[in-house]
């Protein structure tokens, strides 16, 4: 499996800065695979080191993510402000960067239609939308990963049934049942008064429980392969217990295969969110998230498109620069099969 | 420094193990062990109606081709096979302990303490993502009630028993950074952490390079003296057997066809399987380039054997009989015995031979080929 990708060489783009970034970024979330290619090629494995250098996609799209955080994180904490993204500036609104009327100085990316400034709802959004995504997956991923792996590992009835349910859930289209729980939840926390779930909480377990049968299937799938290698039945045969081998044995060979599929379920979930807003149910205004700011501006799409163009803007770059993550962690995981 | 001598961690590492070194005691007894598996084409009969026993630090070989039954029996007397589907009956005593009714629950005692298993391929039979130290401590721990430490510097003596180089850095290395030698190694340490009495060894050197296949043989049979242990050794290759084992079990079909001690076996054997099975061996006296022997055919069907000798469709010295009636396992003199009606080397079998000669086929249709056969003993292979 030879690296062949014209871009693995890093060109003149992309600043050294990022470049260093980057690679620190990735050594830190990639803690293990990294750590295993550097072991092959101490080992005298072959084309490790072309492996070992990022696509340039590979890097825009950590660049990307560690941005995106950034602007979140310091939007959140108010570290670096563009104001309050609730303030209405009346001269301004519907004006973007590029409007007849021109810009706006100090509104780097314009206002909304009711004059709010568009780069802190952007920033604010962005912390929405990624709380919400990064919560309901890791909800996900928890529940549907144990489920999968238990249903890959012990199979026969346990298998039949768990894999049923999965099936069933699947069935149901995914905004749908995300619609119905958000109502669901909603309906119970307005009559418990003092409501214990947030918005967002709300959203992150309709979402979560939508990706609960994905994760499921495909950790069931990886847990399957795994458990009928050698060395699960050596454990076995050395008298393991079945959970010491499955979290000592089975898991860690499955994680990677769910954390590059945690990092897609990410990108989809932003998706979810945004979707759940044009309908009605996503964030409630005027909290800003990705998603309602589209779906409360999208009427103006011919007027002032900004607004819309910057919010999906975001969502794109987004969801491509965790699915390009996920294809990066995929074949670094792949790299330890491939010395196997 | 609290460092335990080494001689204390011997002896709880053989307190484990063998109890009492007591010479030609029972160990294992298994019989009329039937395996089958319920499947949709019917039932399989993987292995049928299986009987031998073996001594303390005897080593038995079980020889047979590939689907005769050879790993099923193995995991089969040590409970390791899928319970969904399997119908396992007949007689397991261990030091006298009836195993059949065991679920995994009754069986994790005697797993890996008790009896162990080396398997075909290292490549696979190692955690990829688990230190080596880790999983050899880990059954050590699980077993035994030592200290971290301690079960760390037993993984570590272990290793250097297994004649691992540099075995403290290996602990803190990758199965992907050994060899598959030096992995197989790591397996048989993993093996015989615990200091287990039976060792099952499954195929353990088909999956190693040739010239590391005789090392880990050898190590393996020092292990055995040295812990007075009995072994099992699996294997599809004669010549692996030869020299290194007590007693040989021929199995086909899942079921024993010979069964002799090593010298017997390979000076007077009956049975035409075997006889084939040894043929189909390279040998270094004979000219280069010429052509392998064979072993016409495949293994029968085991959801529809065929009626009579089963080995019969493949055999050159196969007679009408042996398509109707199946030879029962006959013990011919004390510790041989075997399923033929025409056996090699008797007035029969040469006359089943001279038979079939005559005609140019056998009685189940197959072309008749002369068996060369086998005069001498493969020396110790």
């Amino acid at each position: 499996m030879e690296d062949l990708r014209p871009d693995a060489v890093p060109g003149g783009s992309g600043s050294a800065m990022e470049e260093i970034v980057g690679e620190s970024i990735n050594r830190g979330l990639l803690g293990a695979p990294a750590e295993i290619s550097i072991a092959a090629i101490e080992t005298g494995g072959e084309g490790e080191s072309s492996r070992h250098k990022l696509s340039l996609g590979a890097k825009f799209a950590i660049g990307w993510m560690v941005f995106v955080i950034l602007f979140a994180i310091f939007a959140k904490l108010g570290i670096i402000t563009w104001g309050d993204p609730n303030e209405s500036f009346t001269r301004c609104a519907r004006r973007g960067p590029f409007s007849k009327e021109g810009s706006v100085s100090g509104f780097l990316a314009g206002c909304d239609s009711n004059g709010r400034n568009m780069m802190a709802r952007l920033a604010l959004g962005a912390w929405s939308s990624l709380y919400v995504a990064i919560g309901a997956i890791i909800l996900g991923f928890t529940i549907g990963g144990t489920l999968g792996v238990i249903a890959g590992y012990f199979g026969g009835k346990v298998d039949t049934f768990l894999t049923g349910l999965f099936n069933i859930f699947l069935s149901i289209p995914g905004v749908v049942l995300a619609l119905a729980l958000v109502a669901f939840l909603q309906g119970s926390a307005e009559q418990a008064q003092d409501a214990i779930l947030s918005p967002e909480l709300i959203l992150i377990i309709a979402i979560g429980v939508v990706s609960i049968p994905l994760v499921g299937r495909i950790s069931r799938a990886s847990a399957l392969s795994w458990t009928q290698r050698e060395f699960v039945l050596a454990a076995r045969s050395q008298g393991a217990k079945h959970r010491r081998v499955i979290i000592k044995e089975v898991l860690p060979n499955v994680l990677p295969a769910i954390f590059s599929i945690s990092l897609l379920g990410v990108a989809i979930a932003i998706v979810v969110e945004g979707t759940l807003a044009i309908l009605g149910v996503g964030i409630k205004p005027p909290t800003p998230s990705w998603g309602n700011i589209i779906a409360t501006d999208r009427g103006n799409l011919f007027t002032s498109p900004h607004i819309v163009f910057e919010a999906s803007m975001m969502i794109f770059f987004t969801v491509l620069s965790l699915n390009m993550l996920g294809d990066v962690i995929r074949s670094r995981f792949d790299v330890r099969e491939g010395v196997l | 420094m609290s460092k335990p001598k080494p001689t204390d961690i011997e002896k709880r590492v053989s307190a484990a193990g063998s109890t009492v070194t007591q010479s030609s005691e029972t160990l294992l007894e298994v019989s009329d062990l039937t395996t089958y598996f319920r499947s949709s084409r019917g039932l399989v009969r993987a292995v049928d109606g299986v009987s031998f026993k073996l001594d303390r630090g005897k080593t038995l070989g079980i020889v047979g081709e590939s689907g005769s039954g050879k790993t099923v029996l193995a995991r089969s007397i040590m409970g390791l096979l899928p319970r969904s589907g399997l119908e396992r009956n007949g007689s397991i005593l261990f030091e006298g302990n009836e195993l059949i009714d065991f679920g995994p629950k009754e069986m994790r005692p005697y797993w890996g303490a008790q009896m162990s298993m080396i398997f075909q391929d290292p490549m696979t039979s190692l955690n990829p993502v688990m230190k080596i130290g880790n999983q050899i401590s880990e059954s050590i721990r699980e077993h035994l009630d030592v200290s971290k430490q301690y079960a760390k510097e037993l993984s570590e003596q272990l290793l250097v028993s297994v004649r691992i180089p540099e075995a403290a850095r290996r602990l803190d290395e990758y199965p992907h950074q050994l060899s598959g030698g030096m992995r197989q190694r790591v397996c048989i340490a993993v093996a015989l952490a615990c200091g287990p009495k039976l060792l099952f060894a499954d195929e353990p050197t088909t999956a190693l390079d040739v010239t590391v296949q005789a090392q880990v043989l050898d190590l393996m049979a020092t292990a055995q003296n040295e812990r007075f242990m009995a072994m099992i050794l699996i294997t599809h290759d004669l010549g692996v057997v030869a020299g290194r084992t007590d007693e040989i079990v021929v199995m086909y079909a899942g079921r024993i066809v010979e069964r002799a001690d090593t010298k017997t076996l390979f000076s007077n054997m009956k049975m035409p399987y075997t006889e084939a099975l040894l043929k189909s061996i390279p040998r270094v006296d004979q000219p280069s380039h010429l052509r392998l022997s064979t072993i016409p055919g495949r293994p029968p069907d085991l959801v529809n054997p065929p009626e009579g000798c089963k080995f019969a469709p493949r055999c050159a010295y196969a007679q009408d009989r042996c398509t109707q009636e199946e030879p029962p396992l006959r013990e011919i003199t004390p510790g041989h015995e075997y399923r033929c009606w025409f056996p090699v080397g008797t007035p029969e079998g040469a006359g089943a031979l001279a038979n079939n000669r005559a005609q140019g086929t056998t009685a189940t249709g197959l072309v008749f080929q002369e068996p060369e056969v086998a005069t001498t003993t493969r020396g110790d292979g």
